[in-house]
């Protein structure tokens, strides 16, 4: 069962319903007070909104210390687009704010000559192996809606896309998964992925 | 690099794809679902389904279509027509739309438009336009009521208003061009996509794959649009984007 962490902003119902097409459990939970960890095989964080109230959410919902000791079980959790972007030690986005730092980075707003947000189809130039890049076609394309990224290449970016600028657009560090794209919304490739993550719980 | 996207629009009555009598059997029965399907393997970049019912009793039969859909086709999904206020929107972004397309309402009353890009996010606000040349010849004013009623307002400061307002997109529609399949108002959609930052969405007037090349060669629109030559099946999206990659132009093409 892949538990989706809904605090409040998100639509939820592209992620549920792509994973169930590819055959996975799934349950919207919007509270961690009475949640057990040890329910779930994976856990999704989702992403639309803004970076300031989905941290306060997140907090208001006794989120923080349940993501936690889901990550530190050593299982998979998948952050997608503002998703991803909580997963850092900073946001930029209408003020300073905390992230969850379970890697270590900044969002800030991107910083290209090109129209904000960078929305539409883009290609990934993937840098290191991973199986969840696991049967897409070279420099497979995905659909983009963002104002914000990681403000530089980490050593857990796999993945970038150019855009004016690189931006990075997968990272992973072990068991914790960022995608700055919309997997349930990039068609067969994002089914694949989606898929592949499916192989790791 | 960012791809420019060819985008069907779907015409819907009573939660059905409407088409015409040269109809051939490309996109078969008018079943939604099926017809969304099929654009997404032939390589649509998004799907537009524009509601020409857009009557209260038939918004139900409409976010039900749009829950089908969504539970299939997994790119990107803009429902317009008839949506009038936030509970509207939120229905139908709840059934699994990814942006609503606002066009006479949108004129109305614009704080729609700025409420919709508060609660949603402006990616969710399409704002949707249909304009024609002025009669004095000189600039464009828009029209509401599927482009039978003139407004007098101005077009290159109603999509300024509309970006203000927190609209992520225009969807630009000419009523010159329109059905006539002679190609895009190459003039006017220039002329918008000087005017505002935002993604411009071409649309009225493609007849062939040549005013696809010529609209992205010509002007800074993001996507094209384009429904009938799509559902007869005269012209193939591969073909388009294949000899729109072959002039140079970025599109979404899968090795």
């Amino acid at each position: 069962m892949i538990a989706i962490i809904d605090y409040g902003a998100g639509n939820l119902n592209s992620i549920q319903k792509a994973l169930e097409y590819i055959g996975q459990k799934t349950v919207i939970i919007n509270s961690a007070e009475k949640e057990d960890v040890d329910k779930y095989n994976g856990l999704v964080l989702p992403g639309v909104g803004a970076f300031p109230g989905a941290m306060g959410r997140l907090k208001n919902n006794n989120f923080l210390p349940f993501i936690r000791e889901f990550v530190d079980s050593g299982k998979p959790f998948l952050g997608i687009c503002l998703g991803m972007q909580l997963l850092f030690e900073w946001g930029y986005e209408d003020k300073k704010t905390p992230g969850l730092g379970l890697l270590s980075g900044e969002v800030v707003r991107i910083s290209s000559d090109y129209k904000i947000p960078h929305m539409g189809w883009n290609q990934l130039k993937i840098l290191k192996d991973d199986p969840l890049f696991a049967d897409l076609p070279e420099n497979p394309h995905f659909y983009f809606v963002h104002s914000y990224q990681l403000s530089e290449l980490t050593d857990d970016t796999e993945a970038v896309v150019e855009y004016g600028v690189e931006i990075p657009a997968v990272v992973r560090k072990k068991n914790i998964i960022g995608l700055q794209f919309h997997p349930e919304k990039s068609g067969d490739n994002g089914i694949q992925m989606l898929k592949n993550f499916g192989e790791m719980l | 690099m960012l791809k420019k996207r060819i985008i069907p629009c779907l015409d819907i009555k009573d939660g059905r794809v409407v088409k015409g009598v040269n109809f051939v059997d490309l996109i078969d029965a008018g079943d939604p679902v099926e017809s969304a399907r099929k654009y997404n393997q032939l390589g649509a970049d998004e799907l537009v389904f524009l509601d020409i019912t857009a009557t209260k009793e038939k918004r139900k039969t409409l976010t039900e279509l749009v829950e089908k859909v969504a539970a299939e086709v997994f790119i990107p999904l803009t429902v317009g027509g008839g949506i009038k206020n936030v509970e509207d929107m939120q229905l139908i972004l709840r059934a699994g739309a990814d942006k609503v397309s606002l066009n006479s309402a949108a004129v109305k009353s614009p704080n729609l438009v700025s409420k919709g890009a508060q609660i949603f996010g402006s990616q969710c606000i399409v704002g949707a336009v249909d304009a024609a040349k002025k009669k004095s010849g000189k600039g464009w004013e828009i029209f509401i009521r599927g482009g039978s009623k003139k407004t007098g307002i101005d077009l290159l400061k109603w999509v300024k208003e509309l970006e203000e307002l927190g609209a992520g997109e225009i969807l630009l529609t000419s009523i010159n061009t329109d059905g006539t399949r002679d190609g895009f108002d190459i003039e006017m959609l220039k002329a918008v996509t000087e005017a505002v930052n935002v993604p411009v969405i071409a649309s009225g007037g493609a007849g062939s794959i040549q005013h696809f090349i010529e609209v992205f060669e010509n002007t800074g629109v993001d996507a094209a649009l384009a429904a009938s030559i799509f559902h007869f099946g005269e012209i193939a999206i591969k073909d388009v984007k294949k000899e729109l990659d072959k002039s140079g132009i970025p599109v979404r093409i899968e090795d």
